[in-house]
């Protein structure tokens, strides 16, 4: 088995925060949009270095998202920033309008997605945004599963012409991944190759599937470890290849199971390789107050549930 | 000084590309436009800075946005005949593979058009993303939108008013169709909006009203001196006092004809109120 390390705890957020101040020294056309939530986006370096290049718009995501429209007219690349549920479910009709069917190049970074946002509560716990997003037409959505990850895709898709949707967190996690990575839009990431069982995650589920991985290891059961940072447009071969090899899938993910990567996983095996596959997803509901760790074990979204789903997929096999 | 009697004849062929367009497909919004082709005609004719060949981003020339999207019967025309695609393609307005799409958008490139609209509210925020985006680039024209004033029930349209005057977006005029209708009646029946001028200096910005918002001289001379405003650090609106269907004296002074096209005797009526002028595509 591979093996990954966290080289220690941070939060996604930081990831995209970062490599926005990288852009912002490297991408002259790069602007942010921020709806009061510049120091929870972690956008204030960014604000500070490129102060004619950032626009606080205020508690008014609408009218932040129809502004961000607006400025890549005359060539601008804007980067909104504010949680995951006031970037989606409350603007929709503003970015399906102004953005997706207008085909601006806007990229809509969603921070405190999920469950693990924490004891703020369902109100702002968005588990049903990558659904939403994935249903429009031309959106990319992409869901990076730690710091290092996120730095790179927020570098990414500045370099990628059309709108994207980029979703992240609050809590600090593990960072595992290359802080050197080559982030390529699409493309799935092969992090433990194994026979019995593909596991597909994206998001924060990536380091609980390693760690499931490791588990299942000990008891004889390997894992086909497959991370999905883009879930649309989802890597279609990279998930044939595997679950032609292995003949079962879980996948995991922090979000409702309707509308989440394991639709978008079940839609592809269902019409190309049918087998068995299990969700490790809310399972339609609102969250609720809680630390992440407590939500995450209490809504079945960690490592020991995913090993759970793999031995139940492996019996339907 | 402008060359009125070309503008007027415009004016009226552009009437009859509006009722022509909506009676071949039994749909389109004949009320609105008509109540603003003196603005479109003036406004593409006679005030923007316009470039030959258009291009999404548009530097160095104004830019105009249609917020009220359903009216885009006028804006086709006028679109049409001030060169920006072919007068013949009106004859495709709501066909099935037309790039004259319901309301506008940009999804089929048709040129002309920067933004979809129709999904109401939203157009006051693009323009200031556009005006913003001339400020980067340093580049001195202005962004000119028109939204209605029904619309103006939409909330995202006051996030837009309130965020313009508190940036000092000066390049900005948004022009309000005032005509007081909407689909379910008049605005002040539906939803009253109370002192849209009085609202609109209470968020900061610098307004004037356009009195005769059919009279092309009115609207050269207010546009004008909205134009004049501009740079000195306030948003400009313009409340244009208009008359929904003006021009057919059926469709006048009513909530009608907002979204219903003329039959066949209605349409021979009409456009005998508007003889030809520069000739039907």
């Amino acid at each position: 088995m591979k093996k990954y390390t966290d080289t220690g705890k941070k939060d996604t957020r930081s990831g995209f925060g970062d490599g926005l101040t990288e852009l912002g020294k490297k991408n002259k056309d790069v602007v942010a949009l921020c709806a009061d939530l510049t120091g929870s986006l972690k956008m204030d370096e960014f604000k500070e270095n490129n102060p004619e290049r950032f626009f606080q718009i205020g508690i008014a995501e609408a009218n932040m998202i129809g502004i961000a429209a607006g400025l890549t007219i005359g060539g601008k690349i804007p980067f909104t920033g504010t949680f995951a549920n006031f970037s989606t479910g409350r603007v929709y009709d503003q970015i399906r309008q102004s953005v997706a069917y207008s085909g601006k190049n806007v990229k809509i970074c969603a921070s405190h997605a999920g469950l693990t946002l924490g004891e703020d509560g369902a109100t702002h716990q968005i588990l049903e945004d990558i659904g939403l997003m994935k249903m429009l037409p031309g959106m990319t959505v992409i869901n990076t599963c730690d710091y290092n990850q996120t730095k790179a895709a927020t570098i990414a898709i500045a370099d990628y012409e059309g709108p994207v949707y980029l979703r992240f967190g609050r809590p600090k996690v593990a960072n595992f991944t290359s802080a050197d990575q080559n982030f390529q839009i699409g493309k799935a990431v092969q992090l433990q190759e194994g026979t019995d069982v593909t596991i597909i995650a994206t998001g924060h589920l990536v380091w609980e599937a390693l760690q499931a991985a490791e588990t299942l290891n000990e008891n004889g059961i390997t894992a086909d470890v497959i991370n999905i940072h883009t879930i649309k447009p989802l890597d279609d071969q990279a998930i044939l290849k595997s679950v032609k090899k292995t003949g079962c899938v879980v996948t995991a993910e922090e979000h409702n199971f309707l509308g989440g990567l394991g639709e978008s996983v079940a839609r592809l095996l269902s019409t190309q390789y049918p087998a068995p596959q299990e969700f490790i997803a809310t399972q339609d509901t609102f969250g609720e107050s809680g630390t992440p760790e407590q939500l995450m074990d209490k809504y079945g979204l960690n490592a020991s549930a995913i090993v759970s789903a793999v031995e139940k997929v492996i019996a339907r096999k | 000084m402008a060359d009125y009697k070309a503008l007027e004849d415009l004016v009226v062929q552009v009437r009859r590309d509006i009722l022509r367009q909506v009676h071949k497909v039994n749909s389109g919004h004949p009320g609105g436009s008509l109540g603003c082709t003196e603005f479109f005609v003036a406004l593409y004719n006679e005030l923007m800075e316009r470039n030959e060949n258009f291009t999404m981003d548009g530097f160095g020339e104004d830019l105009f946005f249609l917020s009220n999207g359903h009216i885009s019967p006028v804006f086709y025309s006028v679109l049409a005949r001030a060169g920006y695609f072919p007068v013949e393609e009106l004859n495709t307005f709501r066909l099935l593979n037309s790039r004259l799409q319901g309301h506008p958008t940009t999804h089929e490139g048709l040129p002309g058009v920067r933004i979809a609209s129709g999904s109401l509210g939203q157009g006051i925020s693009v323009s200031i993303g556009a005006a913003l985006a001339k400020k980067l680039n340093k580049d001195k024209h202005l962004i000119y939108t028109l939204c209605g004033d029904g619309e103006l029930q939409e909330g995202q349209n006051w996030e837009a008013i309130m965020y313009a005057a508190g940036n000092n977006v000066d390049n900005l005029i948004v022009t309000v169709d005032l005509n007081g209708q909407q689909i379910d009646g008049s605005t002040n029946n539906v939803l009253p909006m109370g002192n849209l001028k009085a609202k609109f200096e209470a968020f900061g910005w610098d307004v004037m009203d356009i009195e005769k918002g059919n009279d092309l001289k009115s609207i050269v001379d207010g546009m004008k001196k909205a134009k004049e405003k501009t740079g000195n650090g306030k948003p400009i609106c313009v409340l244009l006092h208009t008359v929904m269907g003006n021009g057919v004296d059926f469709m006048m002074h009513t909530h009608d004809w907002h979204g219903k096209a003329p039959n066949d005797e209605q349409l021979e009526n009409a456009l005998a109120q508007n003889p030809v002028t520069l000739g039907d595509y």
